[in-house]
């Protein structure tokens, strides 16, 4: 499914090198877990991997189901099934939820070659995937992200994923800033979409979360690179020792 | 002080070009007047501190620049869905058969060019009135032209509630129109009107509308100007409030080479409420000059000025805005934002924002603003599938919004937001 190797990135403006040499193969139904200390680059590895700018591919690739992703707009990338949940949900003030719900998902459609989704279609599901997650129709009539709690825009990343129905989900430290009840939430809505076809990077802080969304692999991250990687059980010994260990291992 | 030569003879050439129309004996008084005030301005010129960012050359030349006729194509004018009382003028021209009929209960519709042959005391006490009363501080002499030279437009006297808006709409059919409308337009007390216009105009459109609103009284008017790529037009409204009245006057602009708007508010009546908004799409060669002039003169007025401006390729925005609050206007609360979203570095905005205020106990506040595209939106838009071009004019939709909200009427509002859209997804291609 998502297949990385030896991906090396550095910033546009700054002779900075974030990411250094980053491996990672993610198979279809696959759940991949990224932890890793704080700066080590996993946000720029999903930032990378969905298309924002400001960074440079100085070497290696990433393809999902072998088509390079590198090279494609950021819309095309998602309408190839590539979804980020950010760590940050960007407000768009003047911009309402459900047309930016509908406007993305006909996009997306429209760019597959499927028919758009007529407004009482939309209007039904996206009611039915908001209640699954707790979130009310006045902030479905808000505009984007604004207003909302840390939790809410949190939930509403997840929201836009039970749309969009992607086959690639990157999930950002979706649960910080998470109650216990609503990343039990969240998690539900995640554990629902899982399937064959469908495979997720879960980046995150938090063994917490990986009882939730259990992984098949865990890898960790450390200085722009995956340092380890292991089973779920790897979560559990970085959360009872942290890093210190782990990149005295490597060094 | 004597005029500058320069400023005589360009005065002069141009009203060479013009015809003084006929008229009974109170409207050629009133245009006598009027001849007598442009003279003694002259016609706007590059020097003038007024039109220090809008150049008004093609709007003062003797003849009218040529400008292609436009086509709209499929496209269904503005507010034809909104139940109005439809006032069509060709080339600057009432017609009649294009027209509905003129009668609504409660108010009274006239041609100026009828008028001008019997004696209607209200108009008599309106036509270039309140245009004279907005020459100082500031001198707007095409606005003494107009009064000078409008040989049609239409008289409104509005004694209840209308039961309709009444949609001026100006069609064109010569490409070398060079159109002089004047409308007068009284709202007794209590009264209450909604005026819609639009259509293309003419190759050079000058236009005023003078506002009477008495106390109690509200007025509210939304313009449409556009598609059409060439026009060349300067209005002018003149507006007086009386106590507890409202005025509230959008403008959604859209192409045209040169448009500058002016609009006079006086606030003479306590608790007066004046709103004057707009929303600007701009491409290429496109100059749109919002000028807005409010002065508050009574105790515990309101006034608001949004004007939102989108601009790329060249085009340029410029926004000229005063709040004068007198001596004696205490309680006045008066705000002011103007902003441009600036597409690309080629697009230009100016912002001459002004207070003057002589009372104490007033809350002003004014604000502008030039930016470019929020690029964290656009990538969160297009991580979500959007395309570019999509996602950027959601964005220039989200931005115009504030604006469109000053609309009050909901029907209104969202025909303007269609309009909107649709011109921007046409744009798209
Ligand atoms: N646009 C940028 N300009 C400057 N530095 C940047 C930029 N983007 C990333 N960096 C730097 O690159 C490093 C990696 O950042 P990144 O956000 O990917 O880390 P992270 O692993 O997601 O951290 P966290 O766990 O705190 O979320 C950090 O040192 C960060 O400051
Ligand atoms: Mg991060």
């Amino acid at each position: 499914m998502l297949e990385i190797n030896d991906l090396h990135v550095k910033l546009e403006e700054e002779d900075k090198t974030i990411l250094k040499g980053v491996d990672l193969m993610i198979g279809p139904g696959e759940v991949h877990a990224i932890m890793g200390p704080n700066g080590s680059g996993k946000s720029t590895l999903s930032y990378v991997l969905s298309g924002r700018g400001g960074y440079e591919v100085t070497g290696g690739s990433a393809t999902l189901d072998g088509v390079d992703l590198l090279g494609m707009e950021p819309e095309d990338r998602a309408a190839a099934g590539l979804f980020l949940a950010f760590q940050y949900p960007v407000e768009i003030p003047g911009v309402g939820n459900m047309t930016f719900l509908r406007t993305a998902l006909n996009a997306q459609r429209k760019a597959r070659g499927h028919e758009e989704m007529s407004a009482a279609e939309f209007l039904k599901l996206v009611r039915a995937k908001a209640k699954d997650l707790k979130i009310d129709a006045d902030m479905l009539k808000r505009p984007v992200n604004v207003g909302f709690s840390g939790g809410e825009k949190k939930r509403n990343e997840i929201l836009q994923m039970a749309m969009l129905e992607p086959k690639m989900c990157i999930l950002d430290e979706t649960d910080s800033g998470l109650d216990v009840d609503a990343m039990k939430l969240v998690s539900r809505g995640v554990n629902a979409l899982r399937s064959e076809g469908r495979s997720f990077l879960v980046i995150t802080h938090y063994q917490r979360l990986l009882d939730h969304i259990v992984p098949d692999v865990v890898h960790i991250m450390a200085a722009g690179r995956m340092i380890k990687s292991g089973g779920k059980d790897l979560a559990l010994e970085v959360e009872q020792n942290g890093y210190a260990d782990l990149l005295g291992e490597v060094a | 002080m004597a005029l500058p030569q320069i400023k005589v003879d360009a005065t002069e050439a141009r009203l060479a070009a013009l015809t003084r129309p006929e008229g009974g004996a109170w409207v050629s008084a009133a245009r006598g007047d009027a001849l007598a005030r442009l003279g003694a301005m002259g016609l706007p010129g590059r020097r003038d501190e007024y039109w220090k960012y809008t150049r008004p050359d093609s709007l003062t030349q003797p003849d009218a620049p040529q400008a292609a006729l436009f086509e709209a194509g499929a496209e269904a004018p503005p507010f034809d869905d909104i139940d109005r009382l439809r006032v069509v003028f060709v080339d600057g021209v009432f017609d009649a058969g294009a027209s509905d009929d003129l009668s609504m209960a409660g108010v009274e519709i006239e041609r100026l060019a009828d008028a001008a042959r019997s004696d209607i005391h209200w108009a008599r006490d309106l036509f270039g009135v309140l245009e004279v009363r907005g020459q100082s501080p500031v001198e707007r002499p095409l606005a003494a032209l107009n009064t000078a030279f409008a040989a049609d437009g239409i008289l409104i006297r509005v004694t209840g509630r209308a039961t309709r808006p009444i949609n001026l709409i100006y069609l064109r059919k010569s490409d070398a129109s060079d159109v002089i409308l004047h409308h007068c337009i009284r709202l007794e007390e209590g009264a209450d009107l909604t005026v819609l216009e639009n259509g293309p105009a003419a190759a050079r459109f000058n236009k005023v509308m003078e506002v009477d609103v008495a106390d109690g009284a509200a007025f509210h008017h939304v313009c449409a100007q556009g598609r059409d790529h060439e026009r060349r037009a300067a209005t002018h409204i003149f507006a007086r409030l009386g106590r507890e009245s409202t005025f509230k006057s959008f403008t959604v602009t859209v192409n045209g080479q040169l448009t500058r708007n002016e609009c006079v508010v006086e606030l003479t009546g306590d608790d007066a409420v004046a709103h004057v908004a707009g929303s600007v799409l701009g491409d290429g060669d496109f100059l749109h000059d919002d000028t807005v002039f409010i002065t508050h003169d009574a105790m515990r007025c309101e006034s608001r000025q949004v004007f939102k401006k989108v601009l790329r390729n060249g085009a340029t925005g410029v926004f000229q805005g005063k709040i004068l609050v007198k001596a004696g206007a205490q309680k006045t609360d008066g705000y002011q934002i103007s902003q441009s979203l600036l597409l690309d570095e080629d697009a230009q905005f100016f912002a001459k924002p002004e207070l003057e205020i002589y009372a104490d106990d007033v809350q002003c506040s004014h604000g502008s603003t030039s930016g470019a595209i929020d690029e964290k939106a656009m990538f969160y838009l297009r991580s979500r599938g959007v395309p570019l071009a999509e996602a950027q004019d959601l964005l220039v939709l989200a931005f115009l919004a504030e604006a469109i909200d000053e609309i009050e009427d909901e029907a209104i509002a969202a025909d303007i937001l269609t309009r909107l859209e649709a011109w921007l997804s046409r744009r798209r291609g």
